[in-house]
C-alpha cells in the first residue's frame, strides 16, 4: 500500500496541500507558447524552473520540449533580472532565431518584481530585437493561479501582443481550444474544416507535441499558429472559445480589443458539449452540418446505446482542471454514471455551482472540492468508495492501493501513451473516451466474474 | 557537418588530440541558453528523498513540490511516506506577510498525523527572498514534538545542483551522531551515494553482507533516519559518485575521523574494485576477507561473462555518447562501454569539475568530445556529427535522440532496471544492446544533415557561429 499514510478519518485542512491536484502557472505558459510557430518560451528566473517544466511536459508527451531561462544567480536575485533578460534576448534571437520569444516569469523574478515590458523595451532600444521578431510576455507568479492560469495569461498574451484590426472583417472565425492535448486541437480543427469554416485556432501544439519521427531534430518543429495568422485575429468574425478558464481570457481580450464578438463554450468532451459546438460553429458562421459529422454523432449515440447497461449506475471520481472537469461530468451523467466525487486544484468560481447544476439528478451526494488535492480525493474514496477512476497519473496510486481502475486523462500522463495522438473532443474523442472506460470497467468484470459466470458476449 | 554552439560556450567544449586540454567548467549558466540543468533545490531533493521513513516538507509554492513528487524510482523496503507530496503551497498572502507561521503549523499537523521519525523542510528560491526563518520555525518544532527537524537551504538560485548536494549533505550531518553506536561491528560501513534505484542498493548491500561486513546506513536509499543518527558509529564510509554524497562524507571526516573510500558499482572492473578497496582496508581485522572477497568476484564473474559475451559481440564497434548530471558517473560509463567493446565518442556533464574533466580527459580515446553544461542543438549537433548509435543521458535528452534516429539508455532516475553490480552490467550491456540492436533504426532515416536551424541557414548568423572542436 503506497498510500498507506492516509488515514480514512478526515481533518480540517487549510494550511497544506498533500498530493497536487494542480501545479504552477509556468508550465501552463510554456505549453501555450510551444502553440506558437517558431517560438521559443523563456523562464524568467533561475533555471530549476525551467528545467522541472521541460522535463514534466518531455515525460509527458515523450517529445523534446524547447525552452531557454534567464538562469538568475544570487546576483540577479538581489539586484533583479533585467542584465539577464536582455543578455538572453539577445543570445536566443542571435543562436535559435527564433521569430518569438514568449517570456514567463516565475515566482522568484516576480517577487523580486522585474518589469518585463520594461526590460523588453530596454532589449528593443538596444537593438537586441531583430525587425520583424517579437518579445512577448506574460507574468505567471505561481502563488497565484495554477497552470491552468498561466495558459490563459499565455494565451491572451498572444491577443494581447498580436491581434490586430483593419477596420474590414475577414471571412474567419477564431476559435480557442483551451488547454487540451495536440491531439484535441487537431481534431477540433479538423471539424471546422469539415463544416467549411476557416479557422485561426490559437494556440495550436499539434505537429509541434505530437511530432513523427523523420530522423530529424527540428529545434522549430513544423506546427503552431504563425504570427501572421495570430495579427489576423482581429479581424475575425467572431472568436468561439472552448473552457470558460483556459480560454475565457483571451477570447473576452479579443472582444475588448477588436471588437471580435465571443462565445464561450464548454470544452467539446462527450455528447451534449460537442452538439453545443457544432451547432455554435454552424451557426456564427453560416453553414450546415455535413453528413460526415452527423455519422460521427451517430456512431457516438449508437455506442452508448449498445453498452448503456454497463455505465448504469457506476461511481466514479474525478480529478483534473475545471474546464475539463465540467465537460466530463456533463458527459458521465448523460450517459447514467455517477461522479460522486470531484476534486480539482484551481479555483474556479463558478465551478461548484456549474457541478452542482449538472450532477443534480445523479441520485448520491457529490462532494466537490475545489481547491482540494489527491489526498482529499483518497480519503473520501476510502469512506465512499467507487468503481471508476478519472484522471492524471498520480491517481495511479489511489488505483493500486484501493484496487480501482483508472482512465487517464488530464495533466500529467506520465506513463502512458496515446494522448497526443487520439482526441478525446468532438464526437470521436467521445468515442474514445467510451472505449477507454468500457476497457477497464469490462476487464474488471472479467476479472472478477465466478468461472461460473464468466461472459464470452458482453 | 560543424557543431553549433554559442561563442561564449566555445572553452567548455573539447575535442581530444586537438589542442592542450583546458576546459572550462563550474560556470553559471549562460542566460538564454537551453540548458540541461536544474537547480540547488532539485540536487538537495534527490538526495534525501529516498530517506523513507522522513517527512519531506517543500516550503514554497506548488510547483517546486509538484515537479519532484514521486520523480525518482528509490525503492523502500518499509515506510513509504517519502512518496507522498507535501508542499505549503504559498499563496500571494504568504509571500507578502511571509510564511513562516503557516510553515509552522504544516509541520505539527504533519507530524502529528505522521508520526515520521525526522522532518526536512526544503527552502525554495522565494523563501531565500521573503526570507523566513526556517532554522527558528525548526527549532521551535523540534522541542515542541521532539523529532529531529532540520532545514535544507536548498534556495533554486544559489548554485546548480552540486550546491544543492552540499545542502542534503550539511542537511544529513546534522541527523548523525546521535544515536548509539555500541552494538556495531568494527567492520561496518556506511554505503553512500546510492539511491537504492530499482533495488540496487540491496544487490551492493548483500555483496557487503557476504563479505562479512555490517552495512550502518545506506545513504540515502532505502535510508531510515535511525540509521544515519549512527552512521557515525561505522568504521568506513564507502562513497560512491563523487558529486552527490562526498560533502557528507568529508564532514564526517573532520568532525568523527571516520575515513572515506571511493568507490563505484557501475561496471565489471569498478564494481570488484571497490569490493577490493573495502577488503584491504579490514585486512588487518580480519586476514581471510580479501580471498572471501575473490571468491565473490569470482563467483559472480563467472556467470556473468558468458552471458555478457551475447552483447559484446553484436555490439563491438558500435559508438556510444554519454551526458550525465556528475562526472563520476561519466567514468564508469566509459569503462563499461570499453567492456562491451564499443567506443565512446563524446562526454559530458551538467556540473563536472576541474578534476573531473581532467579525468575523464586522461581516460578517454583520441577525438572524444568533451563538453561541459551544455545544450540540445550542441547535443544534436554531436550525435549526428559523430553517428552515434547510443547515448545515455537523462529526461530531457531522450526524445532528442529518438527524434535522431538515435539510440538511447536512461542512467538517470528513469531507468527501470538495476545497473550496478555485476548483475548491473549485464542489465546494461542488454539494455544498451535492446536500444541500440532494434529495428526501429531501420525504418529511420539516419543521421541526416540539415536539421538544426543553424546549419540550415549559416549564412545569417556566420560570425557567432563557430566549429566545435575543429570538425
Ligand atoms: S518556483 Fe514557482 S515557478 Fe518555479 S517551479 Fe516552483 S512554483 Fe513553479
Ligand atoms: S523556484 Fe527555485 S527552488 Fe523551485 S524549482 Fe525553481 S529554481 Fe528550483
Amino acid at each position: 500500500m503506497l498510500l498507506r499514510h492516509t488515514p480514512k478519518e478526515i481533518t480540517d485542512r487549510k494550511i497544506l496541500t498533500i498530493n497536487p491536484a494542480k501545479t504552477c502557472q509556468p508550465i501552463g505558459a510554456m505549453y501555450a507558447a510551444l502553440g506558437i510557430h517558431n517560438c521559443l518560451p523563456h523562464s524568467h528566473g533561475s533555471q530549476g524552473c525551467c528545467a522541472y517544466h521541460r522535463s514534466t511536459l518531455t515525460r509527458h508527451y515523450k517529445e523534446p520540449v524547447m525552452a531557454a531561462t534567464s538562469s538568475f544567480t544570487e546576483g540577479a536575485s538581489v539586484f533583479g533580472g533585467q542584465a539577464n533578460l536582455v543578455q538572453a534576448i539577445d543570445n536566443i534571437f542571435t543562436i535559435y532565431e527564433p521569430d518569438v520569444i514568449a517570456v514567463h516569469t516565475t515566482c522568484l523574478s516576480e517577487t523580486i518584481g522585474d518589469d518585463i515590458p520594461q526590460i523588453a523595451r530596454k532589449a528593443e532600444a538596444d537593438g537586441k530585437i531583430p525587425p520583424g521578431k517579437y518579445v512577448i510576455h506574460v507574468n505567471t507568479p505561481s502563488y497565484v493561479g495554477t497552470h491552468v492560469t498561466g495558459f490563459a495569461g499565455m494565451t491572451k498574451a498572444m491577443v494581447d501582443y498580436f491581434a490586430e484590426s483593419a477596420g474590414k472583417k475577414i471571412n474567419q472565425i477564431n476559435i480557442i481550444p483551451g488547454y487540451v492535448e495536440p491531439s484535441d486541437m487537431e481534431e477540433i480543427r479538423r471539424i471546422a474544416e469539415v463544416m467549411g469554416v476557416r479557422t485561426v485556432l490559437f494556440p495550436d501544439t499539434s505537429g509541434v507535441l505530437n511530432r513523427p519521427q523523420t530522423g530529424k531534430y527540428d529545434m522549430f518543429p513544423p506546427g503552431g499558429v504563425t504570427v501572421e495568422a495570430l495579427k489576423s485575429t482581429g479581424n475575425s468574425q467572431a472568436t468561439i472559445a472552448l473552457g470558460q478558464l483556459a480560454s475565457g481570457p483571451a477570447a473576452r481580450a479579443l472582444d475588448s480589443k477588436c471588437k471580435v464578438p465571443c462565445e464561450i463554450l464548454d470544452l467539446p468532451i462527450g455528447l451534449k458539449a460537442t452538439d453545443r459546438f457544432v451547432d455554435t460553429l454552424r451557426r456564427t458562421a453560416g453553414t450546415d452540418v455535413p453528413d460526415t459529422i452527423n455519422i460521427e454523432r451517430g456512431r457516438l449515440l449508437d455506442i452508448i446505446t449498445d453498452m448503456h447497461q454497463y455505465f448504469y449506475g457506476k461511481k466514479v471520481a474525478l480529478a483534473g482542471d475545471p474546464d475539463q472537469l465540467i465537460a466530463l461530468t456533463e458527459f458521465l451523467v448523460s450517459i447514467d454514471m455517477w461522479p460522486i466525487h470531484i476534486v480539482s486544484g484551481t479555483v474556479d468560481k463558478d465551478f461548484q455551482a456549474r457541478i452542482k447544476e449538472i450532477t443534480q439528478y445523479v441520485p448520491h451526494p457529490v462532494n466537490v472540492g475545489i481547491p482540494g488535492d489527491l489526498f482529499l480525493l483518497h480519503q473520501w474514496i476510502k469512506n465512499e468508495p467507487v468503481d471508476l477512476l478519472v484522471g492524471n497519473t498520480y491517481m495511479k496510486y489511489i488505483s493500486r492501493d484501493e484496487d480501482i481502475p483508472l482512465v487517464r486523462f488530464g495533466f500529467p500522463v506520465l506513463d502512458r501513451i496515446g494522448h497526443g495522438y487520439f482526441p478525446t473532443v468532438g464526437y470521436r474523442g467521445g468515442m474514445r473516451l467510451l472505449e477507454k472506460i468500457l476497457d477497464v470497467l469490462l476487464d474488471r468484470q472479467d476479472r472478477d466474474a465466478k468461472e461460473e459466470s464468466f461472459e464470452l458476449v458482453m | 557537418m560543424s557543431a553549433t554552439v554559442f561563442d561564449e560556450r566555445r572553452n567548455q567544449i573539447h575535442r581530444k588530440g586537438d589542442t592542450p586540454f583546458d576546459l572550462a567548467c563550474d560556470k553559471d549558466s549562460l542566460a538564454g541558453a537551453v540548458s540541461q540543468r536544474a537547480c540547488v533545490f532539485c540536487g538537495s531533493r534527490v538526495v534525501l528523498y529516498p530517506i523513507a521513513d522522513a517527512l519531506h516538507l517543500v516550503h514554497g509554492p506548488i510547483g517546486c513540490a509538484a515537479y519532484t513528487w514521486d520523480i525518482r524510482g528509490a525503492l523502500s523496503s518499509g515506510p513509504e511516506l517519502h512518496r507522498l507530496s507535501f508542499s505549503t503551497d504559498l499563496r500571494e498572502r504568504d509571500i507578502i506577510f511571509g510564511g513562516e507561521d503557516k510553515l509552522y503549523r504544516a509541520l505539527i499537523e504533519l507530524i502529528d498525523r505522521h508520526a515520521p521519525q525526522a522532518a526536512f523542510v526544503y527552502s525554495t528560491c522565494i523563501v531565500g527572498i521573503i526570507g523566513d526563518d526556517l532554522e527558528g520555525v525548526s527549532r521551535r518544532v523540534e522541542k515542541e514534538k521532539g523529532i529531529p527537524v532540520i532545514p535544507v537551504q536548498s534556495e533554486g538560485f544559489k548554485g546548480n545542483k552540486r550546491a544543492g548536494y552540499h545542502a542534503a549533505c550539511r542537511a544529513m550531518f546534522r541527523l548523525t551522531g546521535s544515536g548509539g553506536t555500541s552494538a556495531i561491528s568494527a567492520k561496518s560501513i556506511n554505503i553512500l551515494g546510492d539511491f537504492n534505484l530499482a533495488g540496487e542498493l540491496w544487490i551492493i548491500r548483500r555483496y557487503y553482507e557476504r563479505m562479512g561486513i555490517e552495512v550502518v546506513a545506506n545513504v540515502t536509499g532505502d535510508g531510515r533516519v535511525a540509521d544515519l543518527q549512527r552512521a557515525h558509529g561505522a568504521a568506513l564510509n564507502v562513497v560512491q559518485c563523487s558529486g552527490s554524497t562526498m560533502d557528507l562524507a568529508k564532514m564526517m571526516q573532520a568532525e568523527y575521523g571516520t575515513p572515506f573510500l571511493r568507490v563505484s558499482y557501475f561496471g565489471v572492473e569498478d564494481m570488484a574494485e571497490s569490493l577490493y578497496t573495502v577488503a584491504r582496508f579490514f585486512e588487518d581485522l580480519d586476514p581471510e576477507i580479501v580471498s572471501r572477497t575473490r571468491e565473490l568476484v569470482k563467483e559472480e564473474l563467472e556467470s556473468l561473462y558468458p552471458e555478457l559475451e551475447k552483447y559484446r559481440s553484436a555490439l563491438a564497434g558500435k559508438k556510444a555518447a554519454i551526458y550525465v548530471g556528475g562526472a563520476f558517473k561519466a567514468f564508469s560509463l566509459i569503462k563499461a562501454f570499453r567492456l562491451v567493446g564499443m567506443d565512446v565518442v563524446l562526454v559530458g556533464s551538467q556540473t563536472g569539475t576541474k578534476e573531473d574533466y581532467q579525468e575523464l580527459y586522461e581516460i578517454t580515446d583520441r577525438g572524444t568530445v568533451i563538453v561541459d553544461d551544455t545544450n540540445p542543438l550542441e547535443l544534436s549537433s554531436f550525435l549526428q556529427d559523430r553517428h552515434v548509435d547510443v547515448f545515455v543521458g537523462g529526461v530531457k535528452e531522450r526524445p532528442i535522440a529518438y527524434k535522431l534516429g538515435v539510440g538511447f539508455c536512461d542512467h538517470n532516475h528513469e531507468r527501470k532496471t538495476v545497473l550496478a553490480g555485476f548483475q548491473g552490467m549485464l542489465n546494461f550491456a542488454k539494455e544498451v544492446h535492446s536500444s541500440v540492436m532494434s529495428p526501429v533504426w531501420r525504418f529511420v532515416p539516419r543521421h541526416t544533415t540539415n536539421s538544426t536551424p543553424g546549419s540550415e541557414e549559416p549564412a545569417s548568423v556566420p560570425e557567432r557561429l563557430t566549429a566545435a572542436g575543429g570538425a
